[in-house]
């Protein structure tokens, strides 16, 4: 069975609007995600991410391409008759009814016996720690609950896939904290696929197993957190995760599993190599601040800026041909900036630190 | 957090001469209502209420002598002969005839309002001021005018015979005009846009993301309406049910013209005995029953609504 995906999308274009003034808010997505994963849609508002949730859900219906669930195309299936719950950003509970009733409300549509109805109840509240707030009123719960009772609601029918869009942006950043770990461990205990929406890289990073990075309705990268922060596969892709240093650069030539580049500032990098590594060639590289690393009595460059980020300090080092290079180096215990502005150092970057772009 | 102290006597006789400032004109604000409120709607009733005790006079008018007979009357005759009293239904029926119809209008405006109203609510932003604007519409004109181009579409030699007659569907013209459903044809048209305006109001508040909840969670259309969207129209409904029922009990020109006289509402009748009938306490007495049965009925019902909703919220 771990072989069907649990939802699939195949080749899904979705356009809103029609003729010219038509906006492509999803362009031949494809894309598989696996039974009991969690699965984050990244990317920034206007993406496509929430439309591919929608999609999913049955509140809209692709202008091409299918959607699959469980191998099966559900097109005709309204939102009612898939095996889907949504926790919605809002969370959408029913004002009118008390929260044990918001978590019945799926059930009880599914013609569940009361009996049961009122176990399943019971333990939801118990799953999301609101045991005897049952009674309650959405209007009456703060925020986190109101969160937790939409959590609940919908775990409640126990779906085949959970979609989550962006549940933990009205929180606040403690309690969004909070929450990431619990819904990574609600998602283990339950064992049900979490596709999750979001457009912080943070959540993602920390919660997924794997991450689709999307951009103008389209899937940037595919890949695992390490992976998508690692190994950024375009200029968008590394720009939206985490900081990155974006260096022109032209092919030297290779060096063993590297290829050795040479930039304007005079640096020297072996990157990791991609298909369009020609001799010659002109590729942008992109390398994270931290992999960077500082060298006293060298020439390389000046430290222009210093910022002071508790943990780290980042550098801003003028380079010769007076391009900037931001680098993030850890505080000494006394927490005390290691270099100087005005100072000049010198550079080091491992080999394969340097990423080369496709683009 | 460091204003000079001042003593706090001094503060609290501050806070009281601001209160008393602030209640007087409160009281000020509201004065020129509650003078024409006074003048012209609880003095009128205060009046209704004493001539409804007294003898009628031969011309109209009223004779200051205390007397039931009023009330007696509502629902018996007295015998020519021996004055004893007969028990005679003719007003009641009359008046059971009206609850019915403005019951029926409120029934059929409702079915007819809430499709309209969730249509209108469920238009783009910029498209709903129109729409509003479409049902407002007949407020421009005066209602008797518009009920007696109700009156010429209907009647024998009206647009619908004329039409049928001239396609020869029809060969006699179909009789319309005067019967019970040409006056609940009139009290639709005329009441249709007070049940619509609270049903959207109530809608258009509504957050219409609660819908794809309730079918993200299993529920068929028709349990999304009954589940959801009704329990949270309800202020909505009582509000459009409330302001068409009213009014449409005490109708009094639409039954008048459609109805051709032959099929009286309260109205119409509280207005013959203060014409032609120049019964001036039977007709105060009528127009007390009426205002008397429909604020107990309101009594028992929003207080029934309101139970339901301090369950609801508490």
């Amino acid at each position: 069975m771990a072989d069907i995906a649990a939802v699939e999308a195949r080749g899904v274009t979705k356009i809103f609007g029609q003729g010219q003034d038509g906006v492509r808010a999803l362009d031949d997505v494809s894309i598989a995600i696996r039974q009991n994963e969690f699965f984050t849609l990244l990317g920034p508002s206007g993406c496509g991410k929430t439309t591919l949730l929608r999609l999913i859900a049955g509140f809209e219906q692709p202008t091409s391409g299918e959607i699959l669930l469980k191998g099966s195309p559900v097109e005709h299936l309204p939102p009612y008759r898939r095996a889907v719950n949504t926790v919605f950003q809002s969370y959408a509970l029913f004002p009118h009814m008390t929260v044990a009733q918001n978590i019945a409300f799926g059930l009880e549509m599914r013609g569940s016996p009361k009996e049961k109805v009122q176990g399943v109840v019971e333990e939801m509240l118990a799953l999301v720690k609101m045991t005897g707030l049952g009674g309650r009123r959405p209007a009456q719960l703060s925020g986190g609950q109101q969160q937790r009772v939409a959590l609940a609601r919908a775990l409640a029918n126990h779906p085949d896939v959970l979609l989550l869009d962006e549940p933990l942006s009205a929180l606040d950043l403690k309690l969004r904290q909070e929450m990431r770990s619990e819904l990574k461990n609600l998602q283990r205990r339950t064992g049900i696929t979490f596709i999750f929406v979001t457009h912080d890289q943070e959540e993602a990073l920390t919660m997924s197993d794997r991450i689709a990075v999307m951009s103008k309705g389209k899937i940037q990268q595919l890949g695992s957190p390490i992976g998508i922060y690692e190994q950024p596969v375009n200029r968008f892709v590394a720009d939206f995760i985490g900081d990155t240093n974006f260096v022109e650069a032209s092919v030297d030539g290779s060096a063993g599993e590297f290829v050795h580049c040479r930039a304007a500032g005079g640096l020297d990098f072996l990157a990791n190599p991609t298909t369009n590594a020609t001799a010659g060639a002109k590729v942008t590289l992109a390398i994270r601040p931290e992999k960077i690393s500082l060298r006293m009595g060298g020439d390389a460059g000046t430290i222009a800026q210093t910022v002071y980020v508790g943990t780290d300090t980042n550098y801003e080092i003028s380079l010769a041909d007076g391009s900037r290079l931001t680098v993030r180096v850890q505080n000494a215990m006394d927490g005390r900036a290691q270099f100087a502005v005005g100072e000049k150092v010198g550079i080091e970057v491992p080999a394969g630190a340097a990423r080369m772009l496709l683009d | 957090m460091s204003a000079p102290a001042i003593p706090s006597e001094r503060v609290t006789q501050a806070q009281a001469v601001m209160r008393r400032r602030w209640l007087r004109s409160r009281w000020g604000l509201a004065a020129p209502a509650l003078v024409i409120i006074g003048l012209f709607g609880v003095l009128p009733l205060a009046i209704m209420v004493i001539y409804s005790f007294l003898e009628a006079g031969e011309y109209g008018g009223v004779v200051w002598n205390f007397s039931t007979e009023a009330y007696v009357s509502f629902l018996f005759q007295r015998d020519i002969f021996d004055g004893h009293l007969i028990f005679s239904p003719d007003y009641l029926i009359i008046f059971v005839r009206s609850i019915l119809f403005a019951a029926a209008t409120t029934v059929i405006c409702l079915a007819l309002g809430f499709p309209t109203a969730y249509f209108m609510a469920t238009r783009p932003v910029h498209q709903r001021t129109l729409w509003v604007f479409l049902i407002t519409l007949p407020f421009w004109s005066n209602l008797l005018v518009r009920t007696l181009a109700v009156m010429l579409i209907i009647r024998d030699e009206g647009l619908i015979n004329d039409v049928l007659m001239g396609l020869g569907l029809i060969h006699a013209p179909i009789v319309m005009l005067y019967t019970d459903g040409a006056v609940l044809l009139g009290l639709l048209y005329s009441f249709l846009p007070f049940m619509v305006l609270p049903l959207y109001a109530s809608l258009e508040k509504m957050d219409f993301r609660l819908v794809e909840a309730g079918f993200d969670l299993y529920a068929t259309r028709g349990k999304v309406l009954r589940r959801i969207i009704v329990p949270l129209a309800r202020p909505g409904i009582v509000a459009g049910c409330l302001l068409v029922f009213i009014p449409a009990i005490g109708a009094y020109v639409t039954p008048l013209v459609l109805g051709g006289g032959k099929h009286l509402m309260i109205g119409d009748l509280v207005a013959l005995q203060f014409a032609s009938s120049r019964n001036w306490p039977l007709g105060s007495a009528q127009a007390l029953i009426l205002m008397v049965g429909v604020l107990v009925a309101l009594l028992f019902y929003v207080r029934s609504t309101t139970g339901k909703a301090q369950a609801l919220h508490g």
